[in-house]
C-alpha cells in the first residue's frame, strides 16, 4: 500500500472522535472566544480609522492553532500508554504516514477555529477580506502541521512519561506566544527582546497574517511568513519522522 | 469461523530463530535480556513463553514482531526475516500487546474497520469483517460505544479481534489474561482454543501464569534469564519429575523407619525427611501410596496425615532454577494474595 493510503487511512481514524463527538471540539472553539470577548474591550481606541480588532484577531487565530497543534503530542502519549500505538507500529502501516496523518489532522481544528473567529467578530469592527484570510490561513495551517510534527515528536521522546510532555510544552508555548508579540506589540519593546522576536518563526507568521487579515498583499512580509511557516513545517516532519521511525 | 485461512509462502517452520540476542544498556550496565535463543515453532503448534517478570519472553516476542531490533542472531517468520522483510513479516502477524489494541477514544467497530483497511481489506471487505468479529467475540453491545466505556474482559475481546483482521497466519498474543478476572480469563482461554483448533493458527503467547501455560499450550517453553531452559508438552514437562506424596506421623521415629520403607519399595524415589514429615517425590506416587501407608500401619507406625500431590509447573521451574515461579513472579505488580482461589476458580469454569 502506498504512502498515500496509509495517510489517508491514520488522518481518517484521527478525524473520527471529532466527527463522532462534535460536542469536545466545539468546547475547545469555544477557549478563543471566551479569550477575545475578556481581552478585546481592553484594546486601546485607535481612532476610526483602523480597530483594534484587526490587529488581535490574526494573533488570536495564530494563538489558538499554537495551543492546539502543541498540545496533540498528548493523544499520543496516551496511545502509547493505553497500547494502540504499538499495534499501528506492529500493522503494516508505514511509520511516516502514522505522523503525517496526525500532523494533517491539525489542519482542521485550525480552519474550523479561525472561520468560527472570523465569523463572529466580522460584524464588529473587523473588515474580512476573504482571501487575504483564506491565504493567511493556509500558510497558519502549514505552520500548524510543523508544530504538531513537533509536538508528537516531543510525546514520543517523553514515552510515556506525561508530566515531561507537558512540562516542555508549557516551558517553550509561552515565550515563543509572547515573542511573536501575538498579544501586545514588540515594536517598542528593549533591543533584546526585539532580537528574540526576530529569531522566532511565528513572528513572521504572525505579520503575514495581520497584513493579509487587514486585505494588504506587502510581497516582502508575506513571503517572509510563508517561508517561516514552510520552514516549521519541514523541520517539525523531519524531526517528526525520524522520531516516529525509531519509535519502538 | 469462515474466513479462509491466509497462507504465507507454502511450506515450513512458522518461527525460526537463530542466535536471537538482545541486549539493552541502562546506566552504562549492559543487561542480556534475551541470549542466543533458538527456537523453531511449526504451522499450527500453540506455544506458551513461561518464565518469571523479566525472563525475557516479553523482549523474545517484541523482537518476533519487529517491535525490537535484535543485537544479533535472526529471526524468521514465515520464512520472513523480522530485520530485512519487516513489511512481509507485519502483514503475516497478528500482535495482541499487554495494553489495549483499541484507541480509548475511538469506537471499538471504527477501530475495526481502520485495521482491516491498514491491512488492505477493500472498505466493503473491511466492514464486514469488523462486523463478523464483532459476532464471533460477542461484541454486539458494546462495538459502537467509545473504548475507554469498556469493561476489562469487553477491550480484551476487542483487543484479539483486532490482532485478528486479517486472518494471520501467525497470532503473538503478550500477557493476554493479565488484568482479567477468573471468568474472563477462561473465556478468553476458550476463545484462544477455538481459534486454534478452527482456524489451525499458529499461536504463541506469553504467560506467567502457570495454570494458563498448563491448560492451554501444547508446547511450554520455560524461559528464564533469556535462555530457554525448558521445551516440551506441559504433561511430559511435569511426568519427569513425579507425584509428590507427604506423610505425616505423630513420632519422628516413625518418619525414620517410613522413609526406610519408601525408599525400600522404591528405588527411583527422593525421600526427604524433615522431623516427623516425609516427602517422597516418585513416578505414579499415588499408586504407591495406598499400600505404603497399609504397610506402615502394621509395623506400627501409622501415617496421621497424607498428601498426593500431582506435579505442577512450578515445580518444574523450581526444579530447574531452584526457585518457585510463584515467588519470582511475587516481586511485581502480580497480585500475590488469591491467586491459590484463582486457581480453584478458573478450574472450575474451564
Amino acid at each position: 500500500m502506498s504512502i498515500a493510503s496509509d495517510t489517508t487511512n491514520v488522518l481518517t481514524r484521527e478525524l473520527r472522535p471529532l466527527v463522532r463527538e462534535p460536542f469536545g471540539m466545539l468546547i475547545s472553539l469555544m477557549q478563543p472566544l471566551v479569550f477575545l470577548a475578556l481581552f478585546a474591550p481592553l484594546l486601546p481606541d485607535l481612532g476610526p480609522a483602523t480597530s483594534a480588532l484587526q490587529w488581535f484577531v490574526p494573533g488570536i487565530v495564530a494563538m489558538s492553532c499554537l495551543m492546539g497543534s502543541s498540545m496533540v503530542g498528548a493523544s499520543l502519549t496516551q496511545e502509547m500508554i493505553t497500547g494502540s500505538h504499538e499495534r499501528l507500529l506492529v500493522s503494516p502501516l508505514s511509520r511516516s504516514s502514522l505522523l503525517i496523518g496526525r500532523a494533517l489532522r491539525e489542519i482542521v481544528p485550525t480552519l474550523a477555529q479561525a472561520a468560527l473567529i472570523i465569523a463572529i467578530v466580522t460584524p464588529f469592527s473587523f473588515d474580512l477580506h476573504l482571501g487575504g484570510v483564506l491565504l493567511g490561513i493556509a500558510i497558519l495551517a502549514l505552520f500548524c502541521v510543523g508544530v504538531g510534527a513537533l509536538s508528537f515528536a516531543l510525546a514520543l521522546a517523553s514515552k510515556d512519561q506525561e508530566w515531561l510532555f507537558w512540562t516542555v510544552q508549557q516551558t517553550v508555548i509561552f515565550p515563543i506566544l509572547l515573542l511573536a508579540g501575538m498579544l501586545l506589540p514588540v515594536d517598542d519593546g528593549p533591543g533584546w527582546l526585539r532580537f528574540l522576536s526576530q529569531l522566532n518563526p511565528l513572528t513572521y507568521v504572525i505579520d503575514a497574517e495581520r497584513a493579509l487579515f487587514a486585505g494588504s498583499l506587502p510581497l516582502v512580509t508575506v513571503l517572509a511568513g510563508t517561508g517561516a511557516a514552510v520552514l516549521v513545517a519541514l523541520v517539525g516532519l523531519t524531526v517528526g519522522l525520524r522520531s516516529m521511525a525509531r519509535s519502538s | 469461523m469462515t474466513t479462509p485461512q491466509r497462507t504465507g509462502p507454502a511450506s515450513g517452520p512458522a518461527i525460526v530463530t537463530r542466535g536471537l540476542t538482545r541486549t539493552f544498556t541502562a546506566k552504562k550496565r549492559t543487561v542480556e535480556a534475551v541470549r542466543g535463543l533458538d527456537l523453531e515453532i511449526e504451522r499450527g503448534e500453540l506455544v506458551a513463553f513461561l518464565g518469571p517478570n523479566g525472563a525475557g519472553k516479553s523482549t523474545t516476542l517484541r523482537m518476533l514482531t519487529t517491535l525490537l531490533v535484535p543485537t544479533a542472531g535472526t529471526a524468521e517468520i514465515e520464512g520472513y526475516d523480522v530485520v530485512r522483510d519487516q513489511r512481509a513479516v507485519r502483514r503475516s502477524i497478528g500482535y495482541v500487546g499487554q495494553g489495549n489494541g483499541a484507541g480509548h477514544q475511538q469506537r471499538g467497530r471504527d477501530e475495526l474497520v481502520s485495521q482491516g483497511r491498514a491491512y488492505g481489506l477493500a472498505k466493503a471487505e473491511a466492514r464486514s469483517r469488523a462486523d463478523q468479529l464483532v459476532a464471533e467475540l460477542d461484541l454486539g453491545e458494546v462495538a459502537d460505544r467509545v473504548v475507554s466505556t469498556l469493561s476489562g474482559g469487553q477491550r480484551r475481546r476487542l483487543d484479539i479481534a483486532l490482532g485478528l483482521v486479517h486472518s494471520p497466519g501467525v497470532l503473538f498474543l503478550d500477557e493476554p489474561s493479565t488484568g482479567l478476572d477468573p471468568q474472563n480469563r477462561a473465556n478468553l482461554q476458550q476463545q484462544i482454543r477455538r481459534l486454534h483448533t478452527e482456524r489451525g493458527t499458529t499461536i504463541v503467547l506469553t504467560t506467567h501464569y502457570l495454570e494458563e501455560a498448563d491448560a492451554l499450550a501444547q508446547r511450554v517453553i520455560v524461559i528464564d534469564h533469556g535462555r530457554v531452559i525448558a521445551d516440551d508438552s506441559a504433561a511430559r514437562l511435569k511426568s519427569s519429575l513425579g507425584d509428590l506424596v507427604t506423610m505425616g506421623f505423630a513420632d519422628p521415629e516413625h518418619a525414620v523407619l517410613a522413609a526406610g520403607r519408601a525408599a525400600g519399595r522404591r528405588p527411583d524415589a527422593a525421600v526427604q525427611r524433615a522431623g516427623a514429615v516425609v516427602r517422597v517425590r516418585v513416578a505414579q506416587g499415588s499408586e504407591l501410596a495406598p499400600g505404603l501407608v497399609q504397610d506402615l500401619a502394621a509395623a506400627g507406625a501409622p501415617v496421621t496425615r497424607l498428601e498426593v500431590a500431582g506435579p505442577t509447573l512450578d515445580d518444574v521451574f523450581l526444579q530447574l532454577t531452584g526457585r518457585s515461579l510463584r515467588e519470582a513472579g511475587a516481586a511485581t505488580t502480580e497480585p500475590s494474595t488469591g491467586s491459590s482461589t484463582e486457581n480453584t476458580l478458573e478450574g472450575a469454569a474451564a
